[in-house]
């Protein structure tokens, strides 16, 4: 065979398998994938057996132990729109009150049901909202 | 001393805007006293930094608080090893270690190639400075190591508990070493297409950094997975978390150089892809800083709220780099980058080559995609959405088939042309081997319901297998040749064909650790249970029998470094004792005056230390919380009774015996009145191996990365004799 051609039909064959996999790819993220949500958007649009990846803070003194697992009460970063969720599977060390959060989470009743081992928390020490310059700072 | 270390980043910043113009005018007018100076430039840039890094990592050591970087992430508690560890937890340390590395590491290689290729040195010299000037401008402008506050306070925050942990010291140092020694190739490679001179030389010259950035960041990202499984209490290495992700992908990308590169050098073919691979790695190191940095994506590693100032820079270094990448390919694709030669036939090592390259930037870009689909739905539909390990795993784990599979032909095949009859006979004895693995494990285990897990064990084993019998037949072949003893024969054979060998005792490696993938994903047994005393659990045919609870209160350099409250976990397998774990949680104090005297033991940070039984076979590992919710009246009332002897004004002294007695109390009471608790409890099959892989593979990466000494080209062609006698003994009968 013509070498040039050999090589327009081994660019054709790569091309048309870059391209299905990046079609794969993009059908199969979209369909799969949870909107990442506030408590307050959660509460204005939560749709009943689908998924969200929520984020926001863990609301002081609402975190409860349970038999199968534990309660607590998510809110935005800013703001005082919460919702609770029940939640079990792993805990992270650093999950406590205020700390931020992802987990994902469907619609279950008046509450929301926290997908299982899908807690996720920030790790503190390497996240900070921009640290409090103490009294007196010479930067 | 921080004024000297504001003026060292001032002082590198002028001399990385001096030297990188310094470079450029020596390139454009061929002026040798303007390069050397360019190249003066960078070493001095390397001193600067350096006494910069030493001065913060003195005031870290030195608990100095007036220092806010050091206040906000060490304390007087922390243990020194910790402490200077301490100051890459820090978004200032961090970008200070970055800029020291890619500084240091640059001066190495300019020392050591900087007077080959010297019409490429200039704008090489000129990059590294472009980056270091970057770095020095987020140091001086955005995130200063150096900051001082005119009042120190008495105690700092102290290092996040989560990051005391072996691991956890070595790891950023061996992921920034990964990505700074990747920017010696990356200027190369620009430098190389600037000059159109894009032959194989530039390849060979920055080889020993390329495989010194693709072992630093092996390692780097092996410490991080290890930490995650011994540290943060959820029993797995690897989540597929952006942060990760962001370290992975230059990792797979210059694998894949790692072995494109040798086509180009042994066929001179492979041009715009390898220039295209080793661009795409650099840029890709800056993505993984500035993911880790920016805070750009939803992490549980991210460093600082989304938005920040860094971002825009990182994003706009990003947008300069790629534009300049794919305008100098682009450009040169019709001269310097025309291949040589071409494919000879789809049954050879070059094409092999190719098909694995195929398959980690397929890899590569899977992961790519999955990490910033946030952004990219966000783009789309408005809406930021993320998807999940499930969505990782179905791409992941047919591509890692292939991917082994490929480890395993590789070796065998070989360059230009072979035969299928030839491979065959290479073959055999591993395909054999790869059968008889998949039938026992398909008869003596429960592994037939998982038969990815099976088809992963079988091709391991048969890329295993190939690896082993390269290196018996290399031994053999030497044997014959120098009449050696075994033991001898296999050293020098490793020794004389460092880069080859290496790679067979890599793949090995690999191989290993997806077994240990595999079998401890597929098979693993995980239950969360909820104990009282004496109460048990049986988790994978183990019985856990909560024995009873511990609790101790630990001092570092007589102060209270954290409470420590766990259990006693016995362990047994048919009514026979296996093991007594001891996991428990550390409860870290807060230092925050607003917090009750004794409740501020308990409001800090926590983290499990869990029990561990790790065998060949299998690992028993356990995780404890604590319900201390019991506690929590009792430490109210305390918090309650100790504000009230302050205001009395109770002597400080006698406050201080008080508090001790009322920890040892409340620790006594957690002993004696035990709530119950919960225990995360894994039996994970095979996990060991997944460790011995990764040492393998360092060994593997030690092995081809080590510098070579005097005689290289005598050792190659006796390495190549060698190579050939093995061949020719592969295709011998058997008993020969």
């Amino acid at each position: 065979m013509d070498p040039a051609r050999k090589r327009r039909i081994r660019l054709v064959v790569a091309l048309s398998a870059a391209l299905l996999l990046a079609g794969a790819l993009a059908y199969t993220s979209f369909n799969a994938s949870s909107d990442a949500v506030t408590p307050s958007r959660l509460l204005a649009s939560a749709t009943p057996g689908r998924s969200y990846q929520l984020t926001g803070k863990v609301v002081a003194g609402s975190i409860q132990d349970h038999r199968d697992g534990i309660s607590f009460r998510v809110r935005d970063r800013t703001g005082t729109a919460a919702v609770p969720v029940a939640y079990s599977g792993t805990v992270p060390d650093t999950f406590r009150d205020g700390r931020e959060i992802i987990i994902t989470v469907r619609k279950h009743g008046s509450g929301y049901a926290g997908e299982r081992d899908s807690l996720i928390t920030k790790c503190p020490s390497k996240f900070s909202d921009k640290p409090a310059t103490p009294a007196g700072s010479q930067t | 001393m921080a004024i000297v270390g504001r003026a060292c980043l001032l002082i590198a910043l002028g001399l990385c805007v001096y030297g990188a113009g310094a470079s450029i005018r020596g390139a454009r007018t061929g002026d040798e006293a303007w390069i050397a100076s360019g190249r003066r430039a960078l070493f001095a840039v390397a001193g600067v930094v350096a006494i910069a890094f030493v001065i913060l990592e003195v005031a870290f050591l030195h608990s100095d608080f007036h220092y806010t970087v050091v206040a906000t992430h060490s304390s007087t508690t922390t243990p020194w090893y910790y402490r200077m560890a301490a100051m890459w937890s820090s978004q200032e340390g961090s970008l200070l270690l970055w800029m020291f590395l890619l500084t240091a590491w640059s001066s190495v290689a300019m020392l050591v190639i900087g007077r080959r290729m010297r019409d490429v040195v200039p704008y090489a010299t000129a990059v590294l400075l472009g980056f270091g000037a970057f770095f020095a401008s987020l140091l001086i402008f955005t995130a200063q190591p150096f900051a001082r506050v005119a009042l120190a306070p008495t105690e700092g925050t102290g290092l996040n508990p989560l990051l005391r942990h072996p691991s956890m010291m070595i790891h950023p140092v061996m992921l920034y070493s990964g990505y700074t020694l990747f920017a010696v190739p990356f200027a190369f490679a620009i430098g190389a297409l600037i000059v159109r001179r894009v032959d194989s030389e530039w390849i060979r010259a920055t080889r020993f950094y390329t495989l010194g950035a693709w072992l630093a960041l092996s390692i780097g990202v092996l410490l991080g997975a290890r930490w995650s499984y011994a540290e943060l209490g959820w029993g797995g290495y690897w989540a597929w978390d952006p942060v990760e992700n962001a370290s992975l992908l230059p990792w797979l990308t210059g694998t894949a150089f790692l072995h494109s590169a040798m086509v180009q050098e042994k066929r001179g073919m492979l041009k715009v892809w390898n220039a295209s691979l080793v661009l795409a790695t650099g840029i890709l190191c800056i993505i993984g800083t500035f993911l880790v940095r920016s805070g750009i994506l939803d992490s549980i590693h991210a460093f600082v709220q989304e938005g920040n100032a860094i971002a825009w820079s990182f994003t706009s270094l990003i947008c300069v780099l790629i534009v300049v990448s794919v305008y100098l390919v682009v450009s040169r694709r019709g001269d310097a980058l025309r291949s040589e030669a071409t494919l000879d036939s789809a049954l050879s090592r070059e094409a092999i080559f190719l098909a694995n390259n195929v398959v980690l930037v397929a890899i590569a870009f899977v992961v790519f995609w999955g990490t910033f689909f946030p952004l990219i739905s966000e783009a789309v539909t408005g809406t930021k959405s993320a998807v999940g390990p499930p969505w990782f795993d179905q791409y992941i784990v047919p591509l890692a088939l292939v991917l082994v599979l490929l480890t395993g032909i590789g070796p065998v095949v070989a360059w230009r042309r072979s035969t299928f009859a030839r491979l065959w006979l290479q073959m055999r004895g591993p395909v054999v081997v790869a059968v008889l693995v998949t039938v026992l494990a398909l008869a003596l285990t429960d592994a037939a319901h998982n038969l990815k897990a099976v088809a992963l064990f079988a091709i391991a084993s048969f890329a295993i297998s190939i690896a082993v019998q390269e290196l018996w037949r290399g031994t053999r072949a030497r044997q014959a040749m120098t009449g050696s003893g075994p033991a001898r024969a296999f050293v020098t054979l490793i020794a004389r064909n460092r880069r080859r060998y290496g790679g067979y005792v890599v793949h090995i490696g690999i191989a290993v650790m997806f077994v240990g993938v595999a079998a401890s994903t597929a098979f693993q047994h995980k239950q969360i249970v909820r104990l009282r005393p004496s109460q048990s659990a049986t988790v994978g045919g183990y019985r856990f029998t909560y024995l009873k609870p511990t609790a101790r209160i630990e001092q570092r350099a007589g102060e209270l470094e954290r409470i420590s409250l766990g259990s006693k976990i016995r362990v047994t397998k048919d009514g026979k004792l296996v093991t007594v774990l001891s996991p428990n949680r550390g409860y870290y104090p807060v230092n925050a005056p607003f917090v009750g005297v004794l409740t501020r033991y308990f409001e800090g940070d926590s983290t499990s230390e869990i029990g561990l039984k790790a065998g060949a076979v299998r690992d028993l590992w356990i995780a404890q919380r604590p319900d201390i919710a019991s506690l929590t009246p009792i430490i109210k009332q305390g918090d309650a009774l100790f504000a009230r002897a302050a205001k009395a004004g109770l002597p400080r002294a006698t406050q201080a015996v008080l508090l001790g007695q009322a920890l040892r109390g409340l620790v006594r009471r957690y002993e004696t009145h035990a709530p119950p608790a919960q225990f995360t409890i894994l039996v994970s099959p095979m996990v060991f191996w997944l460790w011995i892989g990764a040492l393998i593979l360092v060994a593997g990466g030690l092995t081809a990365a080590w510098p070579s000494g005097g005689g290289g080209v005598r050792d190659r062609v006796r390495s190549s004799t060698s190579a050939r006698v093995a061949r020719d003994l592969g295709r011998a009968p058997a008993t020969s």
